[in-house]
């Protein structure tokens, strides 16, 4: 009933206080205005020789000893993809999509950054620059200002309280949460408009924030699980179900948002647990139990999606990989190449993306890491340029500056 | 002249938000009330829940011991017990470290220190995602940085990197050398379980603790180092790492890389513990790590974008004094930039949190309570989620659904409190020269005694430091 309340109050207009219009503008809607893109960053560096197992290179068994992932059919074996490499077990929801074509798994990935810092590969990851901390907006807001303009309403919106930085820049993203708390009276809100209307930032982000929970509102039905079983669990420090409940909980409001006609056309989100240093676990154990959970809120995102589950496209991408060996404590430390995930009812799928350079000691990157062999910000292009519609001039110019040597890969989603 | 903001400043940047009355006895010149928190101890926490970390973390091997055992013996069907009865011997740790943090942070006379306790708190970051991290925040926080806040860098330095706490979140305490004497022992065997190091503690006290990212070390330097640490560990009373005193910092000769190393082109003779505790203590002479503290302390004090003015001073300092923390304050606290206006930095949750309590005089109640609103508005106290801990920029913060869960917070305290407080008769003394004329209007011309309240914390002001 609060939540009707703050829509009601945005109808009555906020107009004039904070400038920002309510009034939803109806665009044409050529296949292009349906395409859905969600973005989801795993931060830590997510260990892609435990994810998708190359159980058949002749070296992996030896470097991954007592973590390596037997073959399909053995006990605990990987999910099968193509003979070469599997899936890990607990990703049973990414398998189905595999099989269904849906899912394409890309191997031996990197940014061009080839440092270890976890912080400064996210900064090159989301910004899509060639070096850290070259630029304060990310890859994905700029490809969202190349969008054409519509009446009304953010193109893009981040799920968590924040926007990280892969979505931060010129153009207007919302940024959405489900409150445990009640939402005030419309005169507070109201009130508070007026005292920010000469607070360039806030009287922004207020704005957004309204408008976000107006879209939401319209999708309420859905949400008083979620918001009731994230309130219990919320002074729960037990982390294999906070995930699991953070990630239905997420996914379900990113669906809200993403099936509305006139709604976001990108959502972002970060998962985070990643950083297997030690115990990280083969079919089972740490990063399979977070695998699990992960795999779980995809299948709820594509539950929720219903009928827009045809027109998206998910990206999972990690900062970077981790070692090929496993080290001294049972776990990897800081690497290079990763791998990255593409699903979704757009995506043509069910093929492995991979110029897999090895795992011999003579491949590795400096004798230690998997060799990257493809950039991802050609992956990042071929989606912004064939499922977003983003120009191809504006890619190169705006979006990924220095980036000419990363050609578009095409044919990622279904035309 | 002294700007009429300066004690509405020192007491809300500096410190830890103004309590009624702060303001009028702060003076015209904040630095000299800043200056004054300096002196003489640094205040430590006490209470009979706050335990060494050494007796919580032996306990807590005992329980997760013996739930594994009972795992095992009843065949391993149950929904792994040993984590639940862990967790339920941790919670109760986590929320009275929490609350004996927050009742310090609402009610110390010395809030500049206690806010310089959080910085470095957070600059060597654990985090409670680490299940065993829950209970031993509190107390790496009570043992490793609260007595070294108004000492020397390099002691605050070795006490972090040496506890349990550090060692035990960065993996370091099963960092094996190659070479030592347990890999060999290890290869022997029919079965060998190769034993080797994990590099995460080199990596992140370089990368984060002390010379920064760019700070002209290498990945070989990373290696080196990781080898140098090969023994620093935890004292347990069985198992194959048996040895030391339960829970406490222990130092491992068995487990040691053997030989001299090389770090920063600098040769390190093998002294064992001594050799880890040498290359410390030249990473915290180095130039690379005066500029990287400099430049935290410079963007928390002052602003997003720290000022390379600013930046060279505080460095200079640290430098000049080899690291005495006091002298680096003062040097802050000299600054020009940090005591001009526009407010510079947008809150952090927890800054919004604990001065509103300050500002509304708000109980710190025992039980969850106080843990509630962190959590509410994003920021669960120790769970950065990353070694790099609390990030420090608007932007990192200031987003809509951020915003917007603020305003019900303070929503909800309005609700709450209702006319047992003044809005606004607080509104000058909160925040003093910094009160706007229209936050001013909206707190008098508020339609009741509680959403007054809301407006003053929802004022652009009060969201700023």
């Amino acid at each position: 009933m609060a939540r009707m309340q703050r829509r009601d109050f945005l109808s009555l207009g906020a107009l004039a206080a904070g400038g920002f219009i309510t009034s939803r503008v109806a665009f044409g809607a050529p296949g292009g205005q349906q395409k859905r893109l969600v973005v989801v960053i795993m931060r830590g560096a997510l260990d892609g020789l435990a994810v998708v197992p190359p159980y058949a290179d002749p070296d992996y068994a030896q470097l991954r000893r007592e973590l390596a992932l037997r073959a399909p059919g053995a006990p605990g074996g990987a999910l099968p993809l193509n003979g070469f490499f599997g899936l890990h077990p607990a990703l049973a929801f990414m398998q189905q999509c595999y099989g269904a074509r849906e899912l394409i798994v890309l191997h031996a990935v990197a940014t061009s950054y080839r440092e270890r810092s976890h912080f400064d590969g996210q900064d090159v990851l989301e910004s899509g620059s060639v070096r850290p901390h070259a630029s304060q907006s990310g890859w994905l807001n700029r490809a969202l200002a190349q969008l054409p303009a519509r009446g009304s309403g953010e193109l893009g919106v981040a799920l968590g309280q924040n926007v990280p930085l892969v979505m931060r820049g010129p153009a207007g993203v919302g940024s959405w949460t489900p409150s445990k708390m009640p939402a005030p009276e419309e005169d507070t809100l109201a009130r508070i408009t007026d005292l920010y209307a000469h607070d360039p930032l806030l009287s922004v982000r207020l704005a957004d924030a309204l408008q976000a929970d107006a879209i939401a509102a319209a999708d309420a039905a859905a949400m008083p699980d979620a918001m009731t079983a994230a309130a219990s669990a919320a002074t729960d420090p037990k982390p294999a179900r906070a995930y699991g409940m953070r990630y239905a909980e997420i996914t379900r409001a990113a669906a809200g948002f993403l099936r509305q006609e006139d709604g976001p056309k990108v959502a972002v989100f970060d998962t985070t647990g990643w950083d297997t240093h030690a115990n990280e676990g083969g079919a089972e154990g740490q990063l399979g139990g977070r695998l699990a959970a992960l795999d779980a809120g995809l299948a709820t995102l594509r539950q929720e999606l219903g009928t827009a589950w045809a027109h998206t496209a998910v990206l999972l991408v990690t900062e970077f990989g981790r070692t090929a060996a496993v080290n001294g404590t049972r776990g990897t430390d800081h690497g290079t190449g990763a791998a990255a995930f593409l699903l979704g009812g757009a995506v043509a799928g069910g093929r492995v993306v991979a110029d897999w350079p090895g795992l011999a000691a003579r491949a590795l990157y400096q004798q230690r890491d998997l060799a990257p062999t493809l950039d991802l910000r050609c992956v990042f292009k071929g989606i912004l340029e064939e499922h977003l519609g983003v120009p191809a001039r504006a890619l190169e110019e705006s979006v990924f500056p220095e980036s000419a040597a990363a050609r578009p890969l095409r044919g990622l989603v279904r035309s | 002249m002294l700007d009429p903001s300066a004690p509405a400043i020192a007491a809300n940047r500096f410190g830890l938000g103004a309590r009624p009355g702060d303001l009028a006895s702060i003076g015209a010149d904040g630095r000299d009330w800043l200056r004054a928190q300096l002196k003489g101890p640094p205040p430590q926490l006490a209470g009979a829940q706050l335990r060494p970390s050494a007796q919580i973390l032996a306990e807590g091997l005992k329980i997760r011991r013996e739930s594994a055992e009972a795992k095992r013996s009843a065949g391993g069907a149950a929904p792994s017990p040993a984590v639940e009865k862990l967790g339920q011997y941790l919670r109760p740790i986590y929320t009275g470290e929490v609350i004996a943090r927050v009742q310090e942070a609402t009610s110390t006379e010395r809030p500049f220190v206690e806010r310089l306790t959080q910085f470095w708190s957070n600059h060597f970051a654990v985090s409670i995602d680490k299940q065993f991290i829950a209970g031993l925040a509190g107390a790496f926080e009570r043992e490793a940085i609260r007595p070294h806040v108004l000492g020397r860098f390099t002691d605050m330095l070795l006490a972090a990197e040496s506890h349990p706490a550090m060692l035990f979140y960065l993996d370091n305490h099963l960092s094996v050398g190659p070479h030592s004497a347990a890999a060999v022992r290890g290869e022997r065997r029919s079965a060998p379980r190769r034993l080797g190091i994990n590099e995460n503690l080199a990596r992140e006290i370089m990368e984060l603790h002390t010379l920064g990212v760019g700070g002209g070390y290498t990945q070989a330097d990373v290696t080196s180092f990781a080898e140098v640490l090969t023994g620093w560990s935890i004292g347990l009373d069985r198992g194959r790492f048996a040895g030391g005193a339960t829970g406490e910092f222990v130092f491992r000769d068995e487990l040691h890389e053997p030989g001299s190393k090389l770090v920063l082109n600098t040769r390190y003779a093998d002294t064992g513990l001594g050799q880890g505790e040498a290359v410390l203590r030249d990473l915290a002479r180095q130039q690379a790590t005066a500029h990287f503290i400099a430049t935290k302390l410079v963007r928390h004090f002052v602003a997003d974008e720290p000022p390379g003015g600013a930046v060279a001073r505080v460095a200079g300092a640290f430098t000049a004094s080899e690291g005495d923390l006091p002298t680096v304050y003062r040097a802050l606290i000299e600054a020009q930039d940090a005591w001009v206006r526009p407010l510079s930095k947008f809150k952090t949750p927890a800054d919004y949190i604990v001065s509103a309590y300050r500002g509304l005089s708000l109980p710190v109640e025992a039980g969850k309570g106080p843990l509630v609103p962190f959590e509410l508005l994003g920021q669960r106290t120790w769970s950065p989620g990353s070694p790099a801990g609390w990030p420090d920029r608007s932007a990192d913060w200031d987003g809509a659904s951020a915003l917007m869960q603020r305003i019900e917070w303070a929503d909800a305290v309005g609700a709450r409190l209702g006319s047992r407080r003044d809005a606004a008769q607080l509104a000058p003394q909160l925040l003093g020269a910094n009160l706007s004329e229209a936050t001013h209007s909206a707190v008098t011309r508020a339609a009741s005694a509680g959403q007054a309240l809301t407006l003053l914390l929802a004022a652009p002001e009060f969201m700023r430091r």
